[in-house]
């Protein structure tokens, strides 16, 4: 057993664990977090795409030890004041989910692509949501989301 | 109903707030009970193996194991599931002699964490004798083909050959026979959150929990019930509220209930399981990989006089219920939206050394449309017909609704005319056919292609039968199926607010949103005043063998229970205010959310007054009135009749519509597909909630894109799986999805009270066709027909190059 010490949406977290347990695993399970999804558990469909010290990864292929001493933010941590936050409320208008399980990986990657790109061309986009897989949406709503998003974040940040 | 305020309107949805939030409840999230351990199960590495023995001492003495069950304990303990076919073909929920397809479940082992459980997994050892494999469908029907139930004697679950008209006749007498030989491919929708299963044996009350991301038909909970030997009202299953899609894939969780079941009972823990990719990949559910062989007879101006269907369906190694609906699931829309009267069916479920199969979004009629309207657009192409035209011809017109079809379909409403004429108007079809033709001046492959079909919704659990031989069902100890029913009820507290309580098991559908604006409508209310509780539960909830979320059926079945709910209570509210007025009921209606006068003077009483009143004052109630506000309703299609003696069944009970244009180019180096346009028209009845009716439309689309390019769960010759993971089994991204413009036409459903139909597998089951169509149309001039799907790029390109090569040989030759 190794202890992990980490902060997620700000706040300070101790676990210990088996040094083999996943990232995600190690939030759902022992952090109680289960906002975040697994889909495939080999880095591909993007469900568990989680903010790790500032940059969006997949926590289903990282260890939680790795995770040592970092600052992850999940889904949970999103909303500001008890109000949805502006690319959530986007979504909802836009009807960029269905069943909602792709949905915590795709807005934290959506977050990542508009920090990096403020003003993305609906190709740019689509490419940067390509890291999720959806099965639901045809992704129409999401681009759609994302797209009307974008200058809210611009224009708060 | 009081008016439209809701209904109709893009609400935004109520499920939203908690899913963007992380606060869904799905069933990983879910810790139902104490203590649970956790469960692996160890699959076969071969296709094809007699199993001589197995090792468990390895496992077994890891710390943390709890314990094992292995097909041996399956066979002592279970029984075989039921299966659609006389054939005896016994279908345990794990092998117990034999192996059939690579991931077919041998044993499980259960442990105090999944990481333990399937380091066990890893050291249970079982002795395999291999056997000869085979998993083509036509070949697995060749004498010298292994076969996989000796019991069965060949590889044939079961054929039926049906026959509706005279098509010897229509064939004899037409101008012109075509025929044609199409292949569809082995893919499943794999929903983004995988199978789960919890299950708790309680040995004192002799009742088993069962928590599964299931989505019904729920008569899988009897046959499950008979499998584990346990009386019906001692299996319990309860549904979690949230479900990470399905698109018909968790219809066929229900072996794996009956296993992690079994481990719970034998084991005495509480044991959950949650499926891996791979493991859902390899051993979930598909759609059949289906040969088919089209015949087509009409006259020379186009008129089809009659059709013949020859089909293999491959459903793997076992033939698991609802299967063979590949087969039959369409066959009261058999003819698809055309007049023609004459039609031969021949349909053979054949068993392979593959997975197995079930409903997969648009069940069968993805298959049944992509064979139909290539052979639409090879009849216009041999009279130099337009494919509209040749399809206008044959259509059945506005006037012959109710219209019956010789196989037995009713439609119910439709002007397919016009949502064809929308669709080519919204393409700008002659516009488009202008710009193919300079295109190919300049050599580019531009192609256009149409795609029309019925959409099927509800299906009438009869259907099943038609697999079944007509003297096997006229037997007296055959009982007949039919029907299809949905319940809901709906309660007023004492201050007016209202929960309405589904037995539904949605996957993303949105049932919570349209119920509301449902109830909203009916009783005057905003749809926020509404709270709607979906979480299916066997031994609370108001259900019956045809409940679930499959076939399209809440749009239509589940939304007519609710609204007659809502009525239910209506009248009554207007009996107690008349009670309360000592007025005539006649006089007084329900209107704004008040039992008023119909004259529109005098008093009126609200529904919070009324509410109050009754819940606090039974004495206020007017004689023989039953106290509490709440009224529960089942609708049943009347329509949903057993199949005939003639093989005659209306197989679904509201029927829409769909028209399609898509334009593409296919580039001579690379073969890769662009779509340049994609324009989709539905005929829903009435429509809800549009945001949600397009979101479904959209999602159905890429299903039906994934399919005919990308997805295939491919197997080699010696049946070893090959796309086991996302990188090898490949789901079209945002990247890849098309922009579409979507419109509708409204034919409400004269059999439903809001006129509403299902459309949640909608274009699903066109974008095979219609791309299919477009392909083929842009490489006309190579003289290429697609018949075989997938079309991955390495397909095309090497049709393309053989083309291209034979076209110069034979300009060399000239
Ligand atoms: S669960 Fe991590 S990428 Fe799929
Ligand atoms: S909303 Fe269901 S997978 Fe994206």
């Amino acid at each position: 057993m190794v202890t992990v010490r980490l902060k997620v949406n700000g706040v300070a977290h101790e676990g210990r664990c088996e040094p083999r347990k996943l990232l995600v695993d190690f939030i759902r399970e022992d952090l109680g977090l289960t906002g975040t999804h697994v889909g495939c558990e080999h880095g591909i469909c993007g469900a568990c795409t989680i903010m790790f010290n500032g940059e969006a990864a997949r926590s289903c292929i990282m260890l939680a030890v790795q995770a040592d001493g970092a600052e992850l933010g999940t889904v949970e941590g999103l909303m500001r004041d008890g109000k949805l936050h502006p690319l959530q409320e986007a979504f909802r208008e836009h009807h960029g989910l269905q069943c909602g399980f792709c949905t915590p990986g795709m807005l934290i990657t959506a977050l990542d692509l508009l920090r990096t790109n403020p003003s993305p061309s609906d190709r740019e986009i689509r490419e940067g949501i390509s890291a999720v897989l959806c099965r639901c949406t045809g992704y129409q709503g999401i681009v759609n989301a994302v797209r009307a998003a974008a200058p809210i974040l611009a224009s708060g940040r | 109903m009081s008016e439209a305020r809701w209904i109709g309107k893009s609400v935004k949805r109520v499920e939203d707030a908690r899913l963007l939030t992380g606060r869904g409840t799905y069933i990983d999230d879910h810790p139902p009970v104490a203590n649970v351990c956790h469960a692996a199960i160890v699959r076969s590495p071969l296709p094809h193996a007699a199993i001589r023995g197995y090792d468990l001492s390895a496992a077994l003495a890891l710390e943390g194991v709890v314990g094992a069950i292995t097909g041996a304990d399956v066979a002592r303990h279970t029984k075989p599931f039921s299966v659609g076919v006389t054939a005896p073909i016994h279908y345990y929920c794990a092998a117990t002699d034999r192996v059939r397809f690579v991931g077919e479940p041998v044993a499980v082992v259960v442990a105090k964490n999944r990481y333990v459980a399937e380091d066990a997994a890893d050291l249970v050892r079982v002795d395999y004798g291999p056997l000869p494999v085979v998993v083509d469908p036509e070949r697995a029907l060749d004498t010298t083909a292994p076969v996989l139930h000796e019991a069965v004697g060949s590889n044939l679950a079961g054929n039926r050959r049906l026959v509706y008209g005279e098509p010897d006749r229509a064939f004899r007498e037409a101008d012109v026979v075509l025929t044609e030989r199409f292949s569809f491919p082995k893919y499943g929708s794999t929903p983004i959150e995988t199978y789960g299963v919890i299950a708790r044996w309680d040995p004192i009350d002799g009742v088993c929990t069962v928590w599964s991301n299931f989505m019904g038909p729920f008569i899988m909970h009897p046959l499950t019930a008979r499998v584990l030997g346990l009386a019906e009202n001692k299996l319990r299953f309860i549904v979690p509220t949230d479900i990470g899609g399905s698109f018909g894939i968790k219809s066929s969780i229900y072996p794996y209930i009956a296993l992690i079941a079994l481990a719970a009972m034998r084991l005495s823990v509480p044991v959950k399981w949650i499926e891996d990719r791979r493991e859902h990949l390899l051993a979930s559910s598909s759609g059949t990989d289906r040969v088919a062989y089209r015949e087509l007879a009409a006259r020379k101006d186009g008129t089809i006089l009659g059709m013949r269907f020859k089909w293999l369906d491959n459903v793997g190694g076992y033939i698991r219920s609802p299967e063979p609906g590949c087969s039959f699931r369409p066959t009261g829309n058999f003819v698809g939206p055309y007049r023609f009267q004459h039609l031969e069916v021949d349909a053979s479920v054949v068993m392979t050394n593959k997975s197995l199969t079930g409903p997969n979004r648009g069940y069968a009629c993805g298959h049944l449309y992509f064979e139909t309207e290539g052979m639409m657009d090879r009849l216009a192409d041999r009279l130099g017909l337009d494919p509209a035209e040749v399809r206008r011809k044959n259509l059945v017109q506005p006037d012959q609704f109710p219209y019956r079809t010789p196989s037995g379909g009713l439609y119910d409403s439709g002007d397919y005319p016009a949502v064809l004429e929308r669709a080519l108007q919204l393409a700008r079809y002659d516009e488009l056919r202008r710009e193919q033709a300079k295109a190919r001046a300049t050599g580019r492959y531009v192609g256009i292609g149409l795609a029309l079909a019925v959409d099927p919704s509800v299906s009438n659990m009869g259907y099943v039968a038609t697999a079944l031989d007509p003297q096997f069902r006229a037997k007296p100890e055959y009982l007949p199926k039919s029907g299809a029913v949905d319940a809901a009820t709906i309660k007023i507290d004492p201050l007016g607010r209202v929960i309405a309580i589904l037995g539904t098991t949605p996957q993303g559908q949105g049932h919570q949103t349209v119920v509301s604006q449902i109830v909203a409508d009916e009783l005057g209310l905003a749809p926020q005043d509404v709270t709607v509780v979906d979480e299916m539960d066997t031994f609370t909830r108001v259900w019956s063998i045809s409940s679930g979320t499959y076939s399209s059926r809440f749009g239509s079945v589940g939304t007519s229970a609710v609204a007659l709910a809502a009525r239910k209570l209506k009248a009554k509210l207007v009996e107690y205010g008349a009670h309360l007025m000592e007025l005539p009921v006649a006089s007084l209606e329900f209107r704004d959310g008040a039992v008023r006068p119909r004259s529109g003077k005098g008093p009126s009483y609200s529904i919070k007054d009324l509410a109050g009143r009754a819940h606090w004052n039974t004495e206020s109630l007017p004689e023989g009135m039953e106290p509490a506000l709440q009224a529960t309703a089942v609708f049943g299609f009347t329509v949903a009749k057993a199949v005939d003696a003639q093989d005659r069944v209306n197989s679904s009970n509201t029927y829409g519509f769909i028209a399609e244009v898509m334009a593409v180019e296919v580039d001579p180096e690379t073969a890769a597909i662009q779509i340049l346009r994609y324009v989709t028209v539905h005929d829903a009845g009435t429509i809800i909630n549009p945001m949600i009716a397009e979101g479904q439309i959209y999602g159905g689309a890429l299903h039906g894109l994934g399919g005919a390019l990308y997805e295939e769960l491919a197997y080699d010759e010696h049946g070893q799986f090959l796309t086991g993971t996302f990188m090898d089994y490949l789901v079209p991204t945002a990247s890849e999805a098309p922009q579409i413009d979507i419109a509708h036409i409204v034919s409400p459903s004269p059999l439903t009270p809001l006129g509403s139909k299902g459309l949640g597998e909608s274009s699903s089951m066109t974008v095979p066709a219609v791309i299919a169509n477009a392909v083929s149309d842009a490489l006309a001039p190579l003289g290429i027909w697609i018949n075989e799907l997938p079309m991955t790029p390495s397909k095309l390109w090497t049709a393309m190059a053989r083309a291209c090569r034979s076209h110069a040989k034979s300009e060399g030759q000239r």
